[in-house]
């Protein structure tokens, strides 16, 4: 009775073959197997084993600054007449909630007994997080980065070397975040046995999305508490967060995902315009289809190739989008917004202005949604603002030309 | 009987050479198909090009690029495919991933393939399990083989499932590697491929990824049924055109 009352109720979770709903799975190759297999088997074990639990929350709260605040954004709030907290994973060591999975899977990493550490990156923050912690931890760290975000993103290329990461261009097809996904699994197959391939969001074969938004859980776990503290109730009324591949959107979502009183609203990347054919849109734009292994909605042609899609923010332009947001799409549970290029810039000046925040432009969509989408005064909408600008100083000062 | 099953049963080394279709001119398609065959290539893998392919090396991701980029499609394949059994009489097999094959849809690809003559198809990235419980069915209604990949790193239970499952041959991976990516077979491969003999499986072996030449297709044949050749022979195509053909099979099998 009390399992299948739990099971029920745990409708919006992956299943055990990684299933959320019709999405999911692993779509991979013979080669692959032996990996994913050996991942997929330990992966909930090593996570539950209490000396993993208490190192992995030791070096969230002293490595990486956790918990977070959950901020109350007066001026900004007031502006929209409705209560906005933001949960700010721009203040995380390396300036994104992307650490926070990049933990987790070092230390399976090191449980599974492996010595060389691989991952893609497309703005470079992944890379950054997974150069960091191989650092912390002295092991080998190997990013694969389309050869056009290596020149378009400089800062990050030179952050990863100091941490001694080695950065190898994907000179692959378009040369961007794909590409890097499609260089990083080659590697993978080329290094079956001491390689741990650390996957930056929640996409990929199954145990991956599953296994990187219970990482990035502590960010509603710990919603829950402050929220509790500061308005007496555990529960929001929305949660909002960007999607690109969508792991900062697991992590805020995934202690409300069986909560129906706790709307969930998920901002994509409308680029120039969600039909002007440079877009990142997956929810508007995809159909189901299988990309990096997993059976999701997927940016393609009529014929199932995968297409470019394009955003100011280079953290949300993924032609996919994770398997549980897909499912939380298809099944309506999910509120899907658009934001475009110029909305989700304006919106990220304001914060600044009103609140002394400079957010990275992945976060500022999710901020944007505020002009239209509108909320009762007594709501309380928590906003994931999963990373702060630093990194996307120069887009702001070419857009603006500050 | 299937022309893969009949194939398999002469008393031969078998040579299988891959090629992506649309490439190098679009419309290239069955006139290397039709010269594989004259030079005496036992059988031929067909590639369905896609973006992403994730289980190949540089080499055939460039050409299913051009193929791509010069209009390929999937439509377009069977339309270069719809007469080829009034000449060619070998064994032709779809090789492609299964994004393409769900967007055409799996049951009207099927159809096409029996209806055009295709006798089996490798979807790499179709596990074993996803493809028993969800396509079999649709497969064997159309008489396609369908052909799963092992390789060194592939549990002896997994490789008796899969053994189990197949009904043509196994496609084994020479080494942990995307394709194009090896040079020769070191004594570790050999051992492998002389364990996988010692399974005493019930369908042969073709052995795929590493081929190139004649000492490699020797190595890979010495216990296994048959041997594939991929990326050498994309380069050969880029190199000397599609007019050249015989010399490159001469080269892996000389007469």
């Amino acid at each position: 009775m009390f399992y299948a009352k739990k099971l029920n109720k745990m409708t919006y979770q992956a299943d055990e073959k990684g299933y959320y709903g019709e999405f999911g799975g692993a779509f991979i190759p013979e080669m692959l197997y032996p990996n994913v297999e050996e991942l997929r088997k330990q992966y909930l074990d090593i996570m539950k084993e209490d000396s993993f639990q208490k190192e992995f929350k030791a070096l969230l709260k002293d490595y990486v600054g956790r918990p977070t605040p959950l901020y109350y954004a007066e001026r900004f709030s007031k502006k929209y007449n409705t209560k906005v907290y933001l949960k700010r994973e721009d203040l995380c060591h390396t300036g994104a909630h992307k650490v926070n999975n990049t933990i987790g899977q070092i230390l399976m990493a090191k449980r599974l007994g492996k010595n060389r550490i691989i991952a893609e990156t497309g703005a470079g923050q992944h890379g950054v997080a997974t150069a960091t912690v191989c650092a912390l931890m002295g092991i080998e760290c190997i990013v694969y980065m389309g050869e056009i975000d290596i020149e378009r993103q400089a800062p990050n290329v030179a952050r990863m070397k100091m941490l001694g990461a080695k950065v190898v261009p994907a000179k692959s097809g378009s040369k961007t975040l794909k590409d890097a996904t499609n260089e990083a699994i080659r590697d993978w197959i080329n290094n079956p046995v001491d390689t741990h391939y650390i996957i930056g969001s929640v996409v990929g074969p199954h145990p991956y999305p599953d296994m990187v938004a219970r990482f990035q859980a502590v960010i509603s776990e710990e919603i829950k508490t402050q929220l509790k503290e500061k308005e007496n109730r555990e529960n929001p009324d929305y949660v909002v967060a960007c999607v690109g591949g969508g792991s900062n959107a697991a992590g805020a979502f995934f202690h409300y995902l069986d909560t129906p009183e706790v709307g969930i609203i998920a901002v994509e990347a409308a680029g120039k315009g969600i039909y002007t054919g440079e877009s990142a849109a997956t929810s508007a734009l995809g159909k189901e289809g299988i990309i990096h292994g997993s059976k999701t909605l997927l940016m393609q042609t009529d014929d199932g190739q995968i297409t470019e899609p394009y955003s100011i923010s280079a953290g949300l332009d993924y032609p996919g989008v994770g398997p549980m947001h897909a499912h939380l799409f298809r099944s309506g549970r999910g509120e899907f917004i658009s934001i475009t290029d110029d909305a989700a810039m304006k919106a990220g000046l304001q914060l600044a202005k009103l609140e002394g925040i400079i957010p990275a432009i992945e976060s500022s969509h999710a901020l944007a949604i505020f002009e239209d989408r509108k909320f009762k005064e007594d709501d309380v909408v928590v906003v994931n603002l999963s990373g702060r600008g630093d990194k996307d100083l120069n887009t702001y000062i070419d857009y603006f030309e500050l | 009987m299937n022309r893969i099953k009949e194939k398999l049963q002469e008393d031969k080394k078998l040579l299988s050479i891959y090629f992506t279709s649309g490439y190098p001119e679009i419309n290239d398609t069955v006139q290397i198909i039709k010269s594989l065959e004259k030079n005496g290539v036992d059988f031929i893998e067909i590639g369905l090009p896609f973006s992403d392919p994730l289980a190949d090396g540089p080499t055939i991701q460039e050409s299913s690029t051009i193929a791509l980029k010069s209009g390929m499609t999937t439509n377009k394949l069977f339309e270069q495919l719809k007469d080829i059994r009034s000449e060619v009489s070998i064994p032709l097999i779809i090789m492609g991933y299964f994004n393409p094959i769900l967007q055409f849809g799996v049951e009207k690809f099927c159809a096409k393939c029996e209806e055009v003559g295709i006798d089996g198809l490798i979807i790499p990235d179709l596990p074993v399990d996803v493809y028993n419980d969800n396509y079999k069915a649709i497969f064997d209604k159309h008489g396609l083989k369908n052909i799963f990949l092992i390789t060194p790193q592939t549990s002896e239970e997994r490789i008796r499932f899969i053994d189990e499952v197949s009904d043509g041959f196994i496609y084994m991976v020479s080494t942990a590697s995307v394709t194009g990516s090896t040079k020769g077979f070191g004594e570790e491969t050999k051992a492998y491929f002389k364990r996988i003999a010692d399974m005493k499986l019930k369908n042969p072996q073709v052995v795929g990824f590493g081929i190139s030449d004649e000492d490699t297709f020797n190595d890979a044949t010495k216990y296994a049924k048959g041997a594939i050749i991929g990326s050498a022979f994309i380069k050969h195509l880029n190199k000397h055109g599609k007019n050249n053909i015989e010399d490159f099979v001469k080269s892996v099998r000389p007469v």
